[in-house]
């Protein structure tokens, strides 16, 4: 049995399609064509949309909005989201970026997700039936096992320059899969204190999630050895890691106190 | 099976066959079309061996339902050549024996290629970087490396 290619102009009628038993949408698909050759029999038609506007980047007034169907490579070459570039980079090789959607990367379950772990950290929203809501609510009805209707786009305020650090660590240099991603934005006053931090991390959970009590340690304190010890030794707090190929959940968590502390003082 | 027309232009010629519905664009080159160029390693994104080029972009024919391609350019390591002369990279990847089982060949090729069209003068992070999704399990990729470095030398060295 073939798998049927289902083309709409408009989100409302993708989404009517979607609601047939079998049918699944396809981002990029990277991930969905890769289950397909694996053979994933459950899905029998795919569905898309044609509509320019899922590829659209629009930067106005301090705020980013990308469209779900932006690719990675879109995203770490447009001249207006290079803070955030280095995230988009990390994802896959060159040919997976030019594939890759913002909008796909949301749903990507650990060790992948490394851009959605910076969008968790960036405090995004995402934008389903013209609604916007917070990428942590998001999160956790996906984590629910809630079935996500199309995500249109995402959007979050642009960080200002220099407070956003993204670090991803792989085996396979210069590229490969996480052991871990870790992506922060950090305000920091005029004597150096930390005004606001929001930490997100990958490969921690099944999917990204924030390092809260890190972020609450950090608050008010210098970015020196001493001044992030706290924000280091309590990272992870909550967590509880993938295991894979890559990576057991008892060597991530022996590692990820040491990159994120590496992450603060670089 | 069901079967749906795609028409697209390969490497410069018009294409229009019936492929299987939900058929990669993989399948339809080497199966349907008889392009062998593109190879197929893993068939899940990871080898880099189907490279090809859609529209001017690096893509893994093996993700890439061929249905997607209606309308578009696709690129192969077959279409490299002209009027029998090899391409600036095939030349460099013989003359620097950057190709031992050959397997990966074409993707690499592409990849490059890729590179080279944006970057005319990569440095060698450039091209580490470029053919980060392509893997050689025989060469230990320093060969490719140069290989794609003095293509690209001898390309500026033709345009000057
Ligand atoms: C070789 C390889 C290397 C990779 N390396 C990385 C890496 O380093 N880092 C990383 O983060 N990821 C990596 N990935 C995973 C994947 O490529 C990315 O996560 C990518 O962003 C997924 O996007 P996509 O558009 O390809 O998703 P698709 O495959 O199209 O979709 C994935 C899932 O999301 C759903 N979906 C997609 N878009 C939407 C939408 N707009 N609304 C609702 N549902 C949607 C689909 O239905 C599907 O369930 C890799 C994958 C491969 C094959
Ligand atoms: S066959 Fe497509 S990446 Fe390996
Ligand atoms: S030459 Fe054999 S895999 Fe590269």
């Amino acid at each position: 049995m073939g798998i049927a290619l289902q083309s709409f102009a408009t989100v409302a009628e993708a989404e009517r399609a979607l609601s047939a038993s079998g049918a699944q949408y396809l981002g990029g698909g990277t991930l969905v064509l890769r289950a397909l050759n694996e053979g994933d029999v459950a899905v029998e038609h795919l569905v898309r949309v044609t509509d320019a506007a899922i590829t659209d980047i629009a930067i106005d007034g301090g705020r980013a909005r990308i469209g779900a169907g932006v690719t990675m490579t879109a995203v770490a070459r447009h001249t207006g989201l290079e803070a955030i570039a280095s995230a988009a980079r990390a994802v896959g090789g060159p040919a997976i970026r030019n594939m890759a959607t913002v909008g796909g990367n949301l749903f990507a379950a650990a060790p992948y997700g490394d851009f959605a772990v910076a969008l968790l950290a960036l405090d995004a929203t995402v934008e389903t039936g013209g609604a916007d809501r917070p990428i942590e609510a998001f999160l956790a009805d996906r984590a629910a096992g809630k079935s996500s209707p199309i995500v249109t786009s995402v959007s979050f305020a642009l960080p200002p320059p220099g407070s956003f650090r993204f670090r991803k660590v792989s085996r396979v240099k210069p590229k490969g899969v996480s052991v871990l991603s870790i992506a922060a934005v950090i305000e920091t006053a005029e004597d150096g204190r930390v005004l606001a931090a929001r930490i997100a991390l990958g490969c921690m959970a099944p999917r990204p999630m924030r390092a809260k009590a890190a972020e609450a340690a950090l608050a008010g304190q210098p970015m020196t050895e001493q001044g992030v010890a706290a924000a280091v030794a309590a990272v992870a707090e909550g967590i509880d890691p993938i295991t894979d190929a890559i990576a057991s959940a008892w060597y991530r968590a022996e590692v990820l106190p040491v990159h994120l502390r590496r992450l603060l003082l670089e | 099976m069901p079967k749906v027309p795609v028409q697209f232009t390969l490497n410069g010629e018009e294409k229009a066959e019936f492929v299987d519905s939900g058929a990669t664009l993989l399948k339809a080159l080497r199966d349907k079309i008889g392009d062998h160029s593109p190879k197929g390693g893993c068939h899940q994104g990871t080898c880099g061996a189907c490279s090809v080029l859609v529209d001017g972009e690096l893509k893994l024919s093996c993700l890439v339902l061929a249905e997607t391609c209606q309308g578009a350019s696709v690129t192969t390591a077959a279409g490299l050549a002209e009027n029998g002369v090899l391409h600036p990279l095939q030349r460099a990847f013989i003359d620097g024996f950057a190709a031992q089982c050959g397997f990966c060949t074409p993707g690499m090729l592409m990849a490059a290629k890729s590179l080279l069209d944006r970057v005319p003068n990569p440095t060698r992070d450039d091209v580490v970087e470029a053919i980060s999704g392509n893997i050689c399990r025989c060469t230990g990729y320093e060969p490719i490396i140069q290989a794609v470095l003095t293509a690209a030398r001898a390309n500026s060295q033709n345009a000057a």
